[in-house]
């Protein structure tokens, strides 16, 4: 996983509530068997104005020139701001490899879907959840295009590039460790593997049912 | 004296591991279920690092995502999608090299994996369970620590056999009140996800309790924690008790003999003893519930069906109205739509056929609509039903009767709606595009979908009679 350290770059504001992770990424595109490849496809319902299809070349589709990130001056954003309960819906991990692919790395909004969150967390992706005015005069700040923001992680402070208020953000001490350092979380965990085997352990004695084997019971037809 | 704890705390304490080095909690997992969408890039992973699979018999897997619902006889051949075809068979391939147990396209009890963990007692009170698949809340009502994760989460449960997982806050939805005849566990979800929205139980195992829950079965509490994750809980729970027991038992991976005995006499231990403390708590009496219908595009943008669309509140709620090509103040049942669904992991279960079946019966689907299809949760579903001839009153009715699957819950299978559909949907989700691009999605119960179908617009189940 790619540690994030700071981050600045373009911001760009999406206007909504409750986007929804099929919304970040439409079902259509998630028959692939690999983890990149889904930034042509990010918010495909709201960017083209036709329904995609996976064997389509995505330079020769429509695309609807009122969606945020094909207004002009946005399409480089790296910075995304949203209203509350960012990615809720469907656990698709999908939906945070779409934004990384299309180049997002930072989402700030006023909440998330706790699901998304620890994707995004598990893939390097930035989630700042920030309270909803804040979060409001951040979006009007963006609508005027060209607005650059400095996310530290480090220091968490978001500073305006071009002059402003330097705001303070809070995050999970544990996420932001690990995002800093990019750490192989499976990795981690088995440093643990004495305390896992220890925990199988004692839930053998206490519940041996759930380590009935399944093999051996395989019913007749 | 232990201090008293909920049920959530008991599950969490049972399997906590430990803390890692980072101070995040490990928490053990006793089953993992797979499917085909969200479990390539997870062994993938695992390959690639050459890392060996903690626990075969954890793992169980099924196709249920990408299948088609029709030719099944075709096995794979009657795939036609190119990129669904390799994911099923990727799953085949991933199944076949670490000798996990994976009731595959051709399996008699091949079915929705939420289904099919349940009812072949895969998935057993008191354990930890999770799946790649945000419905895996659908688990806790067995009083199961169930939750849905991400694929790299699933490599790190297939490579570690635990889960990153802090402690969640607590949060009890007391529900009371004997619900009208008609009046399903969908409408008792919908009506609460309209009351604390689609993020009310962020952050909060989400325990539904109190008489109306206890006097529920275990169908309809699968239904009830089916869409916690829809009110935001990624965690739904239900206390154990005779009901399960019943439920659970001769299930065909259940404990038997002593073994049962044993399990019974743990499993008396699962619920929030008396005086636990819950961090938040919300009471809903549906004594006088109408049944529910979405009219927007989020979970939580519902009405009982003798409302009207409300005015728009919200920037959001505006652009749900465009979406759904409704207006303000019009009547629930004027809606008229030309698709009707009945299917899921939140409603096709036997019991959720059988309630469609008593309102279809001896009818037939009014004009005007287009599609009526059932798609059973499970193979097992599907045969039961048949030995009750459910699948003949459905299909005298007009009804397309087809093989088990997510289906049109999702559609990245071939059943989806065309652009300006209306469908009727006994499913979870009533996002933009999710049943198909352009598609407008309306969330009902078994009863009301199959009212819908055959009045050709939402009716008040509760006023025809005869559905108990």
């Amino acid at each position: 996983m790619q540690p994030f350290e700071r981050h600045e770059g373009l911001t760009a504001p999406l206007r909504q509530d409750h986007v929804d992770t099929d919304q970040i990424i439409p079902k259509q595109f998630l028959k692939s068997i690999e983890r990149s490849g889904f930034g042509a496809n990010l918010f495909d319902s709201w960017r083209y104005l036709d329904e995609g299809r996976s064997d389509q070349r995505h330079t020769q589709r429509a695309i609807n020139p009122d969606f945020i990130l094909n207004r002009p001056g946005f399409a480089e954003a790296s910075i995304l701001i949203a209203g509350v309960n960012f990615g809720c819906g469907s656990s698709r991990e999908h939906a945070v490899w779409a934004l990384l692919d299309y180049g997002i790395r930072v989402v700030i909004a006023a909440s998330f879907g706790d699901i998304f969150r620890q994707n995004a967390n598990n893939n390097g992706l930035l989630t700042i959840a920030l309270p909803e005015d804040v979060v409001q005069e951040l979006m009007q700040h963006s609508e005027a295009g060209g607005h650059r923001l400095g996310v530290d992680l480090q220091s968490c402070l978001i500073e305006e590039l071009s002059g402003g208020d330097t705001r303070e953000f809070a995050i999970d001490p544990i996420a932001r460790q690990k995002l800093l350092q990019g750490l192989d979380d499976i990795g981690l965990s088995l440093l643990e593997r004495s305390a896992i085997e220890a925990c199988e352990q004692r839930r053998c004695s206490t519940e041996p049912w759930v380590f009935a084997p399944l093999q051996d019971r395989e019913p007749s037809p | 004296m232990n201090s008293p704890r909920t049920l959530y705390d008991k599950l969490f304490e049972s399997h906590w591991i430990g803390e890692r080095s980072d101070g995040s909690s490990l928490i053990y997992i006793d089953r993992h279920l797979l499917h085909e969408v969200t479990s390539p890039q997870a062994f993938a992973g695992l390959h690639a690092a050459g890392r060996p699979l903690w626990r075969r018999d954890a793992n169980v897997a099924t196709a249920d995502h990408n299948v088609p619902t029709t030719d099944r006889d075709r096995g794979l051949d009657g795939i036609d999608d190119a990129g669904a075809l390799i994911q099923v068979k990727t799953l085949d391939e991933n199944c076949a090299r670490h000798d996990i147990l994976h009731y595959g396209i051709d399996s008699e009890l091949q079915g929705i994996v939420h289904i099919i963990g349940p009812e072949l007692g895969l998935s057993l009170p008191g354990m930890s369970l999770v799946c790649g698949d945000s419905h895996t809340s659908t688990h806790g009502a067995l009083a199961i620590l169930a939750q849905g994760i991400g694929t790299s989460e699933v490599e790190h449960v297939l490579a570690t056999q635990s889960l990153v997982h802090n402690r969640l806050k607590n949060l009890q939805v007391h529900l009371s009140g004997t619900p009208a005849a008609g009046v399903s566990a969908k409408d008792m979800i919908l009506a609460l996800i309209r009351r604390i929205g689609t993020a009310g139980g962020s952050g909060h195992a989400m325990e539904f309790a109190g008489p109306t829950v206890e006097a529920l079965s275990i169908e309809a509490r699968m239904t009830l924690c089916n869409m916690a994750i829809e009110a935001g809980s990624r965690i739904g729970l239900v206390a154990f008790d005779a009901t399960t027991r019943d439920y659970v038992e001769h299930r065909r991976f259940a404990p038997r003999g002593e073994s049962w005995e044993r399990a019974l006499e743990y499993w008396e231990g699962l619920h929030s003893d008396a005086g636990a403390h819950f961090d938040r708590t919300v009471e809903l009496d549906v004594g006088a519930l109408p049944p529910q219908v979405s009219w927007g595009t989020s979970p939580e943008m519902v009405c009982g069906i003798d409302e009207s669309i409300p005015e728009p509140e919200s920037p959001t709620q505006e652009r749900a109205l465009e979406y759904m090509d409704l207006k303000p103040g019009a009547r629930l049942s004027d809606i008229r739509p030309n698709k009707v669904f009945i299917g899921s992991c939140t409603n096709a279960r036997i019991e959720d056929l059988r309630t469609a079946a008593e309102v279809v019966q001896g009818s037939r689907v009014a004009e005007g609509i287009d599609l009526a299809m059932v798609v059973p949760g499970s193979g097992s579903v599907d045969a039961q039903a048949r030995s009750e001839g459910l699948d003949r009153v459905f299909t005298e009715a007009g009804f397309e009767w087809r093989a088990p699957g997510c289906s049109m819950c999702l559609g990245m299978n071939p059943d989806s709606l065309a652009p300006q559909d209306r469908c009727a949907s006994t499913s979870n989700r009533n996002f933009e595009g999710r049943q198909g691009y352009g598609g407008r999605t309306h969330l009902v119960s078994p009863a009301m979908a199959a009212a819908a179908a055959i009045h050709g617009r939402f009716v008040d189940v509760r006023e025809l009679g005869g559905a108990s």
